[in-house]
Order: C-alpha cells, then structure tokens, then sequence
C-alpha cells in the first residue's frame, strides 16, 4: 500500500464499482488539519444518494471530524484547516460563492445528545422554516410541521401539545424532534453524529426504523461508535483509524469478510 | 415462525421471513423429490428417474442460500432469544433437508439401475416406508411454519416405526437372496434404497429436534426411539425354512 497517497489498490477498485453509481457527495483527497495536527488524511469517498453510509472507527479516528466537512461547520473552528475537494451534486461547497447558511439547509444535522430550542414543540420545527421563508402564513406552516413530525414517526405523540416545550419530551421523542426539526427544511442530505448514544435501545429501535423510512427520501450518513448499529442501519460502511479511510464497502461485505485486516481488527474487537 | 409481536425495526421481519420462506421451498422440493423417485421405482422409468438426479441442484443451490442469509442475519442484525435460535435452525435444518435430497436422488440412481433387471417381486413394503416419510417430512415442516413444537414431537416418535419397517424390510431381502443368488443384485438395490429412506427418516426426524429447540431452548429431553436393529441382525441356515416359502407367499 502507497502509505502517502493513502489510496490502494483496494480503494481504486471500490472506485470503479461507484463509478456506475452517481455519486450525491463526493469527496476527493481530503485532509483536514487542527492546527499542525493532521487529524484527516487523504479522504476519498462517494456517498450514493437515498442511502445510508455509516462511518465508523475508534475515538478519534476523524470521522466526526469528516462529517462535519459535509456541511462546513469545522468552520467555525478557528484552527481548522481543510484542504481538498468536496462536492455535493457535483458542486464544490467550499467554493467561495457558496452561501454556507443554504448549504446548511439543504445538509441538516442531528447530534449526540438531542438538542431541542428551549421552545415549544411547534416552534422548534418551525424555526428553520421560518428564517429560510419556506412556508408563508400560519396554515403553510401548520403544514410543515404537522407533515415533519409525521414523517419522523413523532405526530400521534404530541399533536395534542404541540404548544408544549420540547424540552418536556423523553429523551428519545426530543431525538425525533430533533430529526423532525432537521426534515422540515426539506434537506436533501442528513447528518447524524451518534443520534442514538444517549437513548434506551427501545427508542434506538424506533431511531433505526425511522432512519430505514427517511433513507426512501434523503441521502444519510451516519457516524456510529457502535458497529452494530452500523451493521443494522447502513448499506455501506466506512472504517477510519488515525485520520486514515482504511476501507469503505457494502456493509454486509465489511460485516462478513472485509478487505482489510484493519477492519477486520477492529470490527472482531481484536484491538482499538 | 409466527411470533407474537414484530420487531420494531421492519426490515428484520423482512429478512427473516424470506429466510423461513427459503426453508419451506426447500423442504417442498426434498419431499417432491422422494415422492417422484418412488414412482420411477415402482413404473420402472428411467428417464424421470435422470431428471431427478438433475434436479438436485435446486435444492443445493437452496443450501447456499440459506447458508448466505444466516450469515447476514448473524453480522447485521445481532439475533437475541428465540431469533438467534431460530436463524442457526435454520442453518441446521437446511443441511438434513439437503441431505434428503441427495438420498432421494440416490434413489432413483438405483431406480435406473433395477429398471434394467428383471423385476423381483413386488416389495410393497418400500413405497410403505417411503410414504411414512413423505408424511413425516410434510408434518415436520408445517411444524416448522407454525412453530408447533408439539407437532414436531409426534414426528419425532414416528421415527421408530420407520427403523422397524427397515429391520424387516432388511430380512426380507436377506431370504430372497438366500433363496436364489440371482436375486442378489436386485436385493442390494433395494437394500440400499431402503436404507436410503430409512435414513431420510432420521433427518426428518432431526429437524423435529430442531424444532423442539427453537421454539422451547432446550432438546428434546427423551432419549431418541432407535427401532434399527439391522446391526445385530444375523440369519441363520434354518431361518430360510422357518420364512413362508416363495409359493406359500404368492
């Protein structure tokens, strides 16, 4: 293996299967530095739209690191340096003339621990909706929401308290909150970093089969400590270790008989 | 396998459905292929009999299939309780029926072979014993379907019948051959084919185990009916003349 270009013989090869593929985000050499610390090396991976990509790893492997490129919000880091090309749609997001916050819109996140507005059910899900001028008038946005929370398997539960906070909901209905928050702008592409870490494995449970619904209408990634929630959700996997992207296929393949004897470490708990 | 509630996440019922879908056509081809093998012995008809053997395959390629997504349940759905029990079945279980069709091909192998003899006289016997289990092969799998651990038990202790009708079924066949060597070759044929049916019956009857263990976790407490006594069967000169002679029998 070429160890400074980081891209294997295997890593071409998986190429030429996505090339059949279009590919919705596309990412080509990568790096991403944390001041002199090269925390991304040479990241090249396509995203296949209307499915489920998992990223998985040991802690500090890169992959959060990786997914908060996809809707720029290392940004905000000040030390953060990222070099390389990522494109959804074949557009360049780091081109100069993109408008970050639509990009923002169109890439919606959710995060570890569910971070609802210290507002009202219906507000949460109407905020992003609003400062984007989706929706005019009380009844298009009474549409929004209802159809957001629907789709994120929330309704039958709050649609008599819809005026109540977000707060007040269990842990694992503020997560669909979360997502219905993220669905109402009508992204194209959700980001999940750890959504079901602080939830029971029931309401993980229902997560994962909202997750299998949503993947019909929007591109997913999902970062994972737990491969087996990766092996449940995803269609395809990545393994990063040490800011490097040792191996990226089918997750049955990764799952069953994986390429590199990294993964295969890593996934039988053999070290990391 | 009906459970009483489905899983949260809807696309575990999915696979699993198609992997109890896969056993049952499986299972349908084993026992379609005994009950065809039988008949190419009793009407004599070797080119039925050739297709049976080709028709093996299918239900091979069905062993790879399962084979495949148990596999793929096991790495990406982590089964617990009675799902972890019964996808490893499922494993187990498409062995025997693969191995009941192989000996239901063996079957009309030989079928082929006696069709070019002379017919020795008529051994209702055999497609006796090959009816009971058919029966057994179809009650055990409408067991696995509705998850009937009662039923697969009944099958279980139906076993012991079919060991008995072997034993004299191999007797029998020791007089013919000691009445007349010309009816050795014949003889053995059959000998075979009935050991052939006789072991179809125990992985019949091994899949009735299975059952009992997806559905209670535990085997099937009882020491397993054996009724083969052929390992110890030994004739001796006078037995011939004890057995009703040939025209006593007609």
């Amino acid at each position: 293996m070429n160890l400074s270009t980081g891209m294997t013989a295997m890593t071409a090869a998986v190429h030429r299967e996505d090339a059949a593929v279009t590919a919705k985000i596309s990412a080509k050499d990568v790096n991403v530095y944390y001041g002199d610390k090269h925390a991304l090396k040479h990241v090249t991976i396509d995203i296949r739209p209307q499915e489920v990509t998992a990223f998985i790893g040991p802690s500090g492997c890169g992959k959060s690191t990786f997914l908060r490129c996809i809707n720029r919000m290392n940004d905000v880091i000040d030390s953060c340096r990222v070099d390389g090309r990522i494109a959804i749609d074949d557009q360049d997001i780091y081109d100069k003339s993109l408008d970050v916050v639509q990009l923002r819109a169109r890439v919606g996140m959710v995060f570890q621990k569910p971070n609802p507005f210290p507002k009202s059910i219906y507000d949460n899900v109407c905020y992003g909706p609003r400062i984007h001028g989706i929706g005019n008038g009380k009844t298009e946005l009474d549409e929004i929401v209802q159809k957001s929370l629907e789709r994120a398997g929330l309704w039958n539960e709050v649609k008599d308290r819809l005026q109540q906070p977000g707060t007040g909901l269990s842990g694992g209905q503020q997560q669909r909150l979360c997502i219905a928050r993220a669905i109402a702008v009508n992204p194209e592409v959700i980001l999940m970093d750890e959504p079901c870490s602080a939830l029971d494995p029931i309401a993980t449970a229902r997560v994962e089969e909202l997750i299998d619904e949503l993947r019909e209408n929007f591109t997913i990634i999902i970062v994972t400590h737990s491969m087996q929630q990766a092996a449940r959700v995803s269609q395809r996997t990545a393994f990063f270790h040490l800011g490097i992207l040792v191996e990226q296929g089918d997750t049955e393949q990764i799952f069953t008989s994986p390429r590199d004897e990294r993964t295969q470490g890593y996934i039988t708990g053999r070290f990391g | 396998m009906p459970q009483a509630k489905d899983h949260i996440v809807k696309s575990f019922d999915e696979e699993i459905k198609k992997l109890n879908n896969y056993i049952t056509h499986m299972g349908g081809l084993a026992e379609s292929q005994l009950q065809a093998a039988i008949e190419t012995l009793v009407k004599r008809d070797a080119d039925t009999a050739s297709r049976i053997i080709r028709d093996d395959a299918k239900i091979d390629e069905q062993e790879v299939l399962i084979s495949q997504q148990v596999v793929r349940l096991l790495a990406l759905r982590q089964p617990m309780a009675i799902d972890l029990r019964q996808i490893v079945a499922a494993l187990k279980i498409s062995s025997d029926l693969e191995r009941i069709g192989d000996y239901a091909a063996n079957v009309a192998k030989r079928a082929i072979a006696l069709s070019q003899m002379p017919p020795l006289k008529p051994l209702f016997a055999i497609p006796r014993m090959a009816r009971l289990v058919q029966h057994s092969i179809k009650d055990v799998l409408d067991a696995y379907t509705e998850a009937d651990a009662d039923k697969a038990i009944q099958v279980w202790q139906r076993d012991e019948e079919v060991d008995e009708m072997y034993t004299s079924l191999f007797r029998e066949l020791l007089t013919y051959m000691m009445e007349d060597q010309r009816n050795i070759s014949a003889s053995i044929h059959l000998l075979f084919i009935a050991k052939n049916i006789e072991r179809m019956g125990d992985h019949a009857t091994n899949i009735a185990e299975t059952i009992h263990f997806i559905v209670h976790g535990r085997d099937i407490a009882a020491v397993r009916p054996k009724g083969d006594n052929t390992s110890f069967a030994v004739l001796k000169a006078n037995d011939a003349d004890e057995m009703p002679s040939l025209e006593e029998r007609r």
